[in-house]
């Protein structure tokens, strides 16, 4: 599994947020644009690309993007 | 006893029956002496309902109701009845851009297309007893309240609360009653789905007016009403059992 293909489909789910502003390090949350609706659209990406489940308290544990790439990763 | 609510002398169908919503009320409808046709697709699960009915008379018939071949059976199995209550489905939580044919198509299967078959197919077979009453489960989301990933449920729903009305004026003639319930947000394992987490859905319960969410029994007493001879003037409505959620 590719960290930056991550970061990048991770990054695909903002409309107004450049792809640019997100790292491994973003602490995705502090976004402005972070919203539930895209915290849906995160965990039906990884459903799509990864084949894995992702629940509602994976995403409230997680910090940064990194943190999320480690637990689809751990996973798949 | 003076009870305008009995169900006594009435036959009653519910669908899905194994849990929630229609594992309650098919228990609650027994203890106001109805004697129940339940069905679900799990028969470990519809036992356990079956077991839990009070009174004597009680059959359970395993169907899976998304498949025409399951409806037809099941149809050809039903003794004449005086109420169905249409309640299996479920749900699926997916943003527009991630929506597909194929869930689509399962989730309105099950939702909308299998309830409104079920009922042509009964009322083809003349099964249902005039001044009967035919009930289905929608939601609030079917009257257009909406939420984020919502969209697929909605549809699903919305189609069965306008349906009602329709089916209702049809089968007025033969005093045959036809309506909803709208229930907000009921406990019914939703966590299990772990879509949501336990703290989002305590955030969420906090903005019902009532101060909490839904129990099935909430539901439950509200199908029975619409079941009863109480609810005899009562057709092609959809009664919302929200909490007041839907005032905000």
């Amino acid at each position: 599994m590719d960290l930056n293909e991550f970061i990048a489909n991770f990054a695909d789910q903002f409309e107004d947020t450049d792809s640019s502003e997100i790292t491994a390090a973003t602490e995705f949350k502090n976004l402005d644009e972070w919203s539930s609706l895209i915290a849906l659209s995160v965990i039906a990406m990884v459903d799509e690309e990864y084949d894995v489940t992702l629940k509602g308290d994976d995403i409230r544990g997680s910090v940064t993007v990194m943190d999320l790439y480690n637990i689809v990763k751990s996973r798949s | 006893m003076y009870n305008p609510y009995s169900l006594e002398g009435k036959t009653i169908l519910v669908t899905g029956a194994s849990s929630g919503i229609g594992r309650t009320t098919a228990i609650e409808c027994s203890k106001m002496r109805a004697r129940m046709v339940v069905t679900a697709r799990n028969e470990e699960r519809l036992k356990e309902t079956l077991s839990a009915l009070e009174g004597e008379g009680h059959r359970m018939l395993l169907a899976d109701l998304s498949k025409e071949e399951d409806l037809d059976k099941l149809v050809s199995e039903l003794p004449k009845l005086d109420g169905i209550v249409n309640n299996a489905g479920f749900t699926k939580t997916l943003p527009l851009q991630f929506i597909k044919r194929e869930q689509l198509t399962e989730l309105l299967n099950v939702n909308t297309v299998a309830p409104i078959l079920l009922l042509h197919k009964i009322l083809k077979k003349k099964l249902l007893n005039n001044e009967s009453s035919v009930v289905y489960t929608s939601s609030i989301a079917g009257l257009g309240l909406t939420a984020p990933g919502n969209a697929m449920y909605t549809s699903s729903k919305g189609a069965i609360s306008a349906y009602i009305k329709n089916a209702a004026l049809e089968l007025a003639s033969k005093k045959i009653r036809v309506n909803a319930v709208c229930p907000g947000m009921v406990n019914t394992g939703i966590l299990e789905l772990g879509t949501v987490t336990a703290s989002q859905l305590e955030e969420d319960e906090k903005k019902y007016p009532l101060g909490r969410y839904g129990e099935p029994r909430d539901i439950a007493l509200a199908i029975i009403y619409l079941l009863s001879n109480a609810s005899a003037w009562v057709t092609g409505t959809n009664l919302i059992i929200d909490g007041g959620i839907s005032l905000k």
